[in-house]
């Protein structure tokens, strides 16, 4: 999977789970708030993810992704 | 008073489109469309029709939520919307928010959320388990979304008394009301149990009709051939309000709720004490805190599960409570039409009642073909009937022999 791949894929969990159309979704967009996210909607966008690319998000790093583009970096360094 | 309804059955989403079909004697029952489970014998019931839950919750929203929450809030803003409350001081006639509350419970509560939860976890590990899962299931989450929704900021709570819940919920509201709590309420219940587990679970009690080759027939309330209930689904929701509040702002009072009682028959898990006791006294005592006699009353619609048991014992406790008068009274039974709405059963009734009242009609018990000769009452049999009264009781009995009566009457300024 490509990076422009995994950030299109990323935007679309997102789309989903947080009703927000893709095209409001930038890299820098905070899910909290830009996208009215709570921190339930992060545990379940959290969740969503670590089955999608199929890696572990442990609690201590998921604290820190905050923003798109943290989704995507994480996700881009650890995908194996 | 009763100045707003919201009705969601099997008949259709609306309190008008529902009491249309009521009167022309409409089944609501057919196959079940969502699912299908070989192994079940049970595959109708009366799903709720033209409903789409983001017509009154966003799509995000409605993500976090179980259908009995969907149905809860679509019944609530429907009954909002009719009484027109203007919760909010800013408002002209505007209520404290603090005097409104909302007390709406669930028979069973997220049951779909739980199976799908379940079914996920036993696949991937209960550390999969949605962050939204509790949210989903937990029965209370319907009120206190109703109440989000609506800024009422009163008691929050829902009753979870099987099929006596919503009838339960309006008659506490009622007390709420009568003890200076509140001014007024959102109360009732709603229930979207037609899964695989509440299929098969009330199929395993053999409390539900097998009349798979017939399903419109199936809910047959006091009918000699009558074989079980058929679930049903959906929301009543009212708004109960203060007499002087709902006159000092020109509400439309449908009508007034004037007696409630509980109890209970101490008896057996499902089956009623024989001549249902419990039914007998709760009955009597709904009346005593009206102020009326059992020779007022001229209508009762009849808890009348279509189960053999339940309708013969109703009959009974009829006949003991009202002696001579029960020969004039008219009883239906509307879960003919809608099926056992479980939670949702008082509330759903209690707006059928105060529609019977205000309008004049009295909904028919249909399927109604030959008597049983233990089920001998006028059980207004097939046809909705043209019939001024100003007196009527819903009945709701529920499993763990839990008991609910509220008695309803006619306005008059």
């Amino acid at each position: 999977m490509t990076a422009t791949n995994i950030e299109a894929k990323v935007k679309s969990i997102i789309a989903d789970q947080l009703g927000v159309s893709e095209d409001e979704i930038k890299e820098g967009s905070s899910f909290i708030e830009d996208l009215g996210a709570d921190s339930l909607d992060i545990v379940e966008l959290v969740m969503a993810m670590e089955e999608e690319f199929e890696i572990e998000i442990p609690d201590e790093e998921a604290e820190n992704i905050k923003s798109v583009g943290d989704a995507v970096n994480y996700i881009n360094t650890h995908k194996k | 008073m009763i100045t707003g309804t919201g009705l969601l059955t099997a008949l259709g989403s609306g309190t008008e489109k529902n009491w249309k079909a009521l009167l022309a004697g409409q089944s609501g029952i057919a196959p079940i469309t969502r699912w299908t489970d070989p192994k079940l014998q049970v595959n109708f019931a009366g799903e709720l029709k033209d409903f789409n839950a983001e017509d009154y919750i966003d799509r995000r929203e409605a993500r976090r939520m179980d259908p009995f929450c969907h149905y809860a809030i679509a019944g609530a803003e429907m009954a909002m919307k009719e009484s027109g409350l203007p919760v909010g001081l800013e408002k002209p006639n505007g209520y404290d928010p603090e005097r409104v509350g909302c007390i709406v419970g669930s028979g069973i509560g997220g049951i779909t959320s739980f199976e799908d939860s379940l079914k996920n976890s036993l696949e991937k590990g209960f550390d999969r388990i949605s962050p939204f899962f509790i949210i989903r299931m937990i029965s209370n989450m319907a009120p206190g979304r109703i109440s989000m929704r609506f800024n009422l900021k009163g008691s929050n709570w829902g009753p979870v008394s099987a099929c006596s819940t919503s009838a339960h919920a309006i008659g506490e509201a009622w007390r709420q009301i009568r003890y200076g709590d509140l001014d007024a309420a959102v109360a009732g219940g709603s229930e979207a149990s037609i899964t695989p587990m509440g299929i098969g679970g009330f199929e395993a009690m053999k409390a539900l009709s097998t009349r798979t080759d017939d399903p419109t027939r199936a809910s047959r309330p006091f009918d000699k051939d009558r074989d079980g209930f058929v679930m049903g689904e959906g929301a009543g929701i009212v708004v109960i309000e203060e007499l002087e509040h709902a006159v000092r702002r020109g509400a439309t009072i449908i009508a007034e709720l004037v007696g409630y009682a509980a109890n209970s028959d101490a008896y057996h898990e499902t089956a009623p004490a024989p001549e249902h006791e419990g039914a007998q006294r709760c009955i009597r005592l709904a009346l005593k805190t009206a102020g009326l006699q059992p020779s007022d009353v001229q209508y009762v619609n009849a808890h009348g599960t279509s189960t053999p048991f339940n309708d013969l014992h109703e009959t009974k406790a009829i006949k003991r409570v009202f002696g001579d008068h029960a020969a004039k009274l008219m009883v239906s039974s509307t879960k003919s039409m809608t099926g056992h709405m479980l939670g949702a059963a008082g509330g759903a009734e209690a707006i059928i009642t105060s529609l019977a009242i205000s309008r004049g009609v009295i909904p028919p018990t249909i399927n109604f073909g030959a008597a049983d000769p233990d089920c001998d009452l006028d059980y207004v049999p097939n046809q909705a009937r043209e019939k001024w009264v100003d007196v009527a009781i819903s009945n709701s009995f529920g499993f763990g022999g839990t008991n609910a009566v509220l008695v309803l009457k006619r306005y008059k300024a």
